[in-house]
């Protein structure tokens, strides 16, 4: 017990952070994205102590081939991202399996089965099988603290980056870790540097040599892999159940309420996905005549499992996704669990059945409850800009018939589709807004077409767009959304900001500048901040609209996530007419109604917006509240 | 032993900072523990709520349905939703503050408060309740609504852990600044209680 009291509190990202500083890790890269970013953050809390390189780089791609360089060097390297994330990094990481590293390369990659905060619910572990990049999939932050050493020991024996792959549950949930070193310390720095070989240069003839090598790698960790304590047996039943990551705890849970479980159940718990450790896998399904596969996101365990028992004709029927036991998406939990299992016992006569516990109120039983959709917080700039190209569009309309469509893009900004504020028609992936609204102006010639983006997102992989609007002369309004800050991750610094990863100062990049230098001619910078800046948001915003050919307006303002309020607005119930007008426009969260009348609430952070719009000049300034 | 307590609140409130304080109470006294909270999109104004599993050895870190053995609820509304975690002659703590959701979207249920109040009563007639927002306010911050919620907790005496060690994390945990504004909040809380359940 005494021991247990020396364990730290860690967050599963924060453990990885501290299983890659324990590994030697001398480059960490990454770009900012739910669940992964605390790794990287956690990680540059130390560089400085540890020597690690730490950067939040432009965007996912460019963060892989950084590490790259890095592990071509011979050093150790980290990157970090989310599962959509990987989709960016993709053209790079699928020719570096076949090139390979030298040091030690791993990806941490962060998969969202729900989706809490996601555009997707892809599954990684099957993009590593797709790019022969081997998946460690663990469960909790104690074995992610493991698997990320693993990870490293692993790439630097085998020549080839590996996959750290977790879930909401994992990177996001906190429990007790033993760490080896109780303070991290910087390990010795073996970096050979980079030595010019032919290997480095991917042509179509070294693929041809190496796709055989790769295919080899695989055999052997896969080998490996069997032999691990991470694919672990329990139990000796009959009944076979497979889960990886936190769907085993799911697993285990629900079978230990039931007496006997051990004689009934066999769990094959798979914490290195892929190679699917085949060896380990068929002495598994060899001692069990049915199998149950538990996995969330995608059935990648149910397809190695009905692989392997074709090839060696075993006896075994398989029940998970494919037969309808187990449900296709979304986040699974114990109570899911049960449910699938029972139908699977219940399929073959099994008597057997697993119970829930029973709740003294059920969710059936809940008195109705207010909706608490997520919205841009109270004095977010976004709110004004959304508003004034509300207006804008409401007056071009009225001049000239012409309809306006907006396109939105990845990040806060993407709550601008937010009743009532509805401002955001399409919402794609990092970037899109602005290339959509290529395609949408193309097609729709009678339409004015908007794209938002945010400055993180801008440089992520707005630029690109930008020229390409230029270019093929697509006349679109860009308008950017500059709060000075990646808002929606937790407030990381990008190079408009002028601050690095690691708080250092830097050369920040004007986003005026760079559309100028795309070729946009029509370029303006609108205040945000100033408490009666609404009137000039719209004319700005009218102006851009009007401009014949590609036109961009850069809004500044602040995020309010970062700063103080200074002001706090109240509404003068003598003045208030109880029209409603500010909340049925707004949507500003410290905006509420109490009886006929809208009150402020403590959360209002005095951006004025409400206040110029009150048709009775009801709101005014009432000094500061913290 | 396995004890599962459920924070509900919203986005604001200090629902993760008091799931951290409770998980590192238990693991002073010895014991396991696994915590889930929801990071991200709910944090603008949305649901939030953490899972806090204590324990000898830990299980997944979302509690089933059913078998939370405790719900510390910072909102009325939040607690509603989360009261199917809660087992049967679980215990409830509900700050009766309400925070009315930020938009009404068409189709959204009204928000009557009190009428949620007495649900909550019906099923769980030894629920203990107070204005602890209130509270916080009084003694320096409305903000330290969660530690005093703490306070009340430890005042009741329905943890597996002693309220010196969770004071203790608390003092270690928050920063110098804020320090005296939620001891007061904790010490006031866990008095009224106190007094409340008699003990
Ligand atoms: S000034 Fe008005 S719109 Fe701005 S944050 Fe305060 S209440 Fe909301
Ligand atoms: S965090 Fe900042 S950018 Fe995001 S909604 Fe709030 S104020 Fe707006």
């Amino acid at each position: 017990m005494s021991l247990l009291t020396d364990n730290k509190l860690l967050m599963g990202n924060e453990a990885i952070a501290l299983g890659a500083i324990e590994a030697g890790v001398q480059v960490v890269t990454g770009y900012p994205g739910t669940p992964s970013t605390e790794a990287l953050e956690t990680i540059a809390r130390y560089a400085k102590r540890c020597g690690i390189y730490t950067e939040w780089s432009s965007n996912e791609k460019v963060a892989l081939e950084t590490a790259a360089g890095a592990a071509y060097s011979g050093a150790k390297a980290l990157v970090t991202m989310k599962q959509v994330g990987l989709n960016v990094a993709s053209d790079p990481l699928m020719s570096l399996s076949y090139i390979g590293v030298k040091g030690a390369l791993v990806l941490l990659v962060a998969d969202d089965p729900g989706p809490h905060s996601s555009q997707t619910e892809q599954d990684t572990r099957v993009f590593g099988h797709f790019a022969n990049i081997p998946v460690l999939d663990p469960a909790t932050p104690q074995e992610a603290y493991e698997l990320t050493k693993l990870a490293f020991e692993l790439s630097h024996e085998f020549e080839i980056p590996i996959i750290l792959r977790t879930t909401t549950r994992v990177s996001h949930s906190c429990g007790d870790v033993e760490v080896e070193a109780a303070e991290p310390v910087p390990v010795e720095a073996v970096e050979e540097g980079f030595v010019k070989d032919r290997r480095w240069t991917i042509f179509p003839k070294l693929t041809a040599e190496r796709h055989p090598w790769l295919e080899n790698v695989q055999e052997k960790l896969s080998e490996r892999f069997s032999g691990l304590s991470f694919n672990s047996v329990s139990g000796s039943g009959k009944i076979g159940i497979i889960a990886s990551g936190v769907s085993a705890l799911y697993v285990k849970e629900a079978i230990e309420a039931v007496r006997g479980f051990e004689e009934l159940f066999t769990l094959f718990r798979v914490g290195t996905a892929y190679p699917f450790p085949e060896k380990a896998a068929l002495s598994f399904l060899k001692g069990i005549d049915r199998l149950i596969v538990a996995e969330e996101l995608d059935p990648y365990l149910e397809e190695q499992a009905l692989q392997l028992i074709g090839k060696a004709h075993l006896p075994v029927d398989v029940y998970g996704k494919k037969n309808g036991f187990f449900p296709v998406s979304g986040e699974y939990n114990v109570d899911i669990v049960i449910d699938s299992i029972n139908r699977a016992l219940a399929a073959y006569g099994e008597s057997l059945c697993l119970s829930h516990a029973s709740p003294a109120v059920s969710r059936e039983k809940l008195p109705p409850l207010p909706i608490r959709a997520p919205t841009l917080c109270a004095g977010c700039m976004h709110r004004t800009v959304f508003y004034a190209f509300k207006q804008a569009a409401k007056q071009l309309k009225k001049e000239s018939q012409t309809d306006t469509i907006f396109s939105g893009d990845i990040g806060c900004y993407t709550l601008g589709n937010a009743y009532p504020l509805n401002m955001v028609d399409t919402c794609l992936c990092m970037g899109a807004g602005i290339s959509l609204a290529g395609g949408l102006y193309h097609t729709n010639p009678k339409t004015k077409q908007v794209a938002f983006i945010g400055d993180s997102t801008f440089f992520h992989s707005g630029i690109p767009a930008v020229i390409n609007a230029v270019y093929n002369g697509a006349n679109i309004t860009l308008a950017v959304l500059d709060n000075r800050t990646t808002a929606m991750t937790g407030h990381q610094p990008h190079p408009g900001v002028g601050v690095t990863a690691l708080g250092n100062v830097s050369k920040a990049i004007e986003i005026a500048d760079v559309v100028r230098s795309c070729g946009v001619e029509s370029v303006k910078i609108v205040n945000t901040v100033d408490p009666d800046s609404l009137e000039s948001c719209i004319k700005a915003a009218k102006e851009a609209m009007n401009f014949n050919g590609p036109s961009v307006l850069v809004f500044k303002g602040k995020c309010v996530g970062i700063t103080k309020p200074d002001k706090h607005y109240e509404i003068n119930p003598e003045a208030c007419t109880g029209c409603g007008f500010c909340i049925k426009e707004l949507g500003c969260p410290a905006l509420n109604l109490d009886g006929d009348k809208p009150v402020i609430q403590d959360n209002c952070s005095g951006c004025g917006l409400c206040a110029q719009i009150c048709p009775s000049e009801a709101i005014c300034i009432g000094g500061v509240k913290l | 032993m396995k004890y599962d307590i459920l924070i509900a609140g919203v986005g604001g409130q200090g629902v993760v900072l008091a799931s951290r304080l409770l998980a590192l109470a238990a693991m002073k006294t010895g014991f396991h523990v696994s915590t889930a909270e929801t990071i991200g999109m709910s944090q603008r104004e949305g649901s939030v709520s953490s899972h806090i599993r204590i324990g000898d050895k830990v299980s997944g870190s979302l509690i089933p349905i059913g078998q939370a053995d405790l719900l510390l609820g910072l909102e009325p509304a939040e607690t509603v939703r989360n009261l199917p975690f809660l087992k049967e002659g679980g215990k409830v703590l509900v700050n009766i503050h309400a925070i009315p959701p930020a938009s009404r979207p068409p189709g959204s249920p009204e928000y009557d408060p009190a009428a949620l109040l007495s649900f909550l009563c019906a099923y769980y007639p030894d629920i203990l309740c107070s204005d602890f927002t209130k509270l916080a306010d009084e003694v320096g911050t409305y903000r330290a609504a969660n530690v005093a919620m703490l306070g009340a907790v430890a005042g009741a005496r329905v943890l597996p852990f002693q309220e010196e060690i969770l004071k203790a994390v608390l003092d270690a945990e928050i920063p110098e600044k804020y320090r005296a504004v939620n001891d007061a909040a904790f010490e006031r809380a866990r008095k009224c209680i106190r007094s409340v359940s008699g003990t």
